[in-house]
């Protein structure tokens, strides 16, 4: 059996209910932010295997170039963010950091 | 069973198992060091599917960059000898509830790509992408691209910003 479309979609998809679930039961906020690069990672490869089974269509790869940079912006911005809770809470946890000023 | 399928199959587990282990070990420097080899399985997946300019760039980005930076975030706001290392799902209920979503959510969409049948055109093997995505980035997607630079540069002073110390 060759390795087709579906094989890696089902990868992604798995990919990205691992993500959700990393989102919705972790409480602390970096484990959140893995759970969202693993969505961001499986958006990506549905965009690249679609760009190979779709004849070699390049513009899926600039769109997936495109959620890389997206993501690193992403990911500095919310770890600065995270830092300044843990200055002002020490904890991330995000279920309970709940004042919008101290 | 030929050796594409051997490669995909090796790669999907790694990509599976360390995700798993990522969304459910209860130590959170675990966790970071296993998306090291989700994001690599990955960037192999995308050598298979003939993006290798995506694929350097995975590495590069992901493993490189953003990786790093949660590693860094994760130290400096863990305390590293004391038992706060560890991070807890939000309750039992929460636990169970959000399984069942996640069970749902890959079922569906497992469902929905495997009973449509994609047209796909034959896959007509390239030496290599950069030149195809080197042209279109500088033609078409020229602003995109300049924006997206601008975007980079305003994240970072922005994040180093907001991280300072008062």
């Amino acid at each position: 059996m060759a390795i087709g479309l579906n094989e890696f979609l089902v990868v992604s998809a798995i990919l990205f209910a691992l993500g959700i679930f990393a989102i919705v039961t972790r409480k602390n906020a970096i484990m959140v932010l893995m759970g969202l690069e693993l969505i961001l990672n499986s958006a990506n490869l549905n965009f690249v295997a679609f760009a190979c089974f779709g004849g070699m269509n390049i513009e899926g790869h600039i769109a997936a170039l495109f959620v890389m940079i997206l993501a690193a912006a992403e990911a500095a911005v919310a770890l600065a963010i995270v830092l300044n809770i843990y200055q002002n809470y020490k904890h991330v946890n995000v279920d309970e950091v709940d004042s919008l000023k101290d | 069973m030929g050796l594409e399928s051997i490669v995909f199959y090796l790669f999907a587990v790694i990509v599976v198992a360390s995700a798993l282990v990522v969304v459910l070990s209860k130590k959170i420097m675990y966790a970071a060091f296993s998306l090291l080899f989700t994001l690599f399985g990955i960037a192999g997946m995308y050598a298979m599917l003939m993006a290798d300019f995506i694929a350097v760039a995975q590495i590069m980005i992901y493993v490189g960059g953003i990786l790093v930076l949660i590693v860094f975030g994760v130290m400096l706001t863990t305390k590293i000898t004391g038992v706060d290392v560890k991070t807890g799902p939000t309750g039992k209920l929460n636990y169970i509830a959000g399984g069942l979503l996640a069970v749902m959510v890959a079922g569906s969409l497992a469902w929905l790509y495997t009973s449509n049948s994609w047209i796909s055109a034959p896959v007509n093997e390239t030496n290599t992408s950069i030149n195809a995505v080197g042209n279109l980035l500088l033609t078409e997607y020229l602003l995109a691209f300049e924006v997206g630079s601008v975007l980079l540069l305003i994240a970072l002073i922005g994040a180093a910003l907001i991280a300072r110390r008062k």
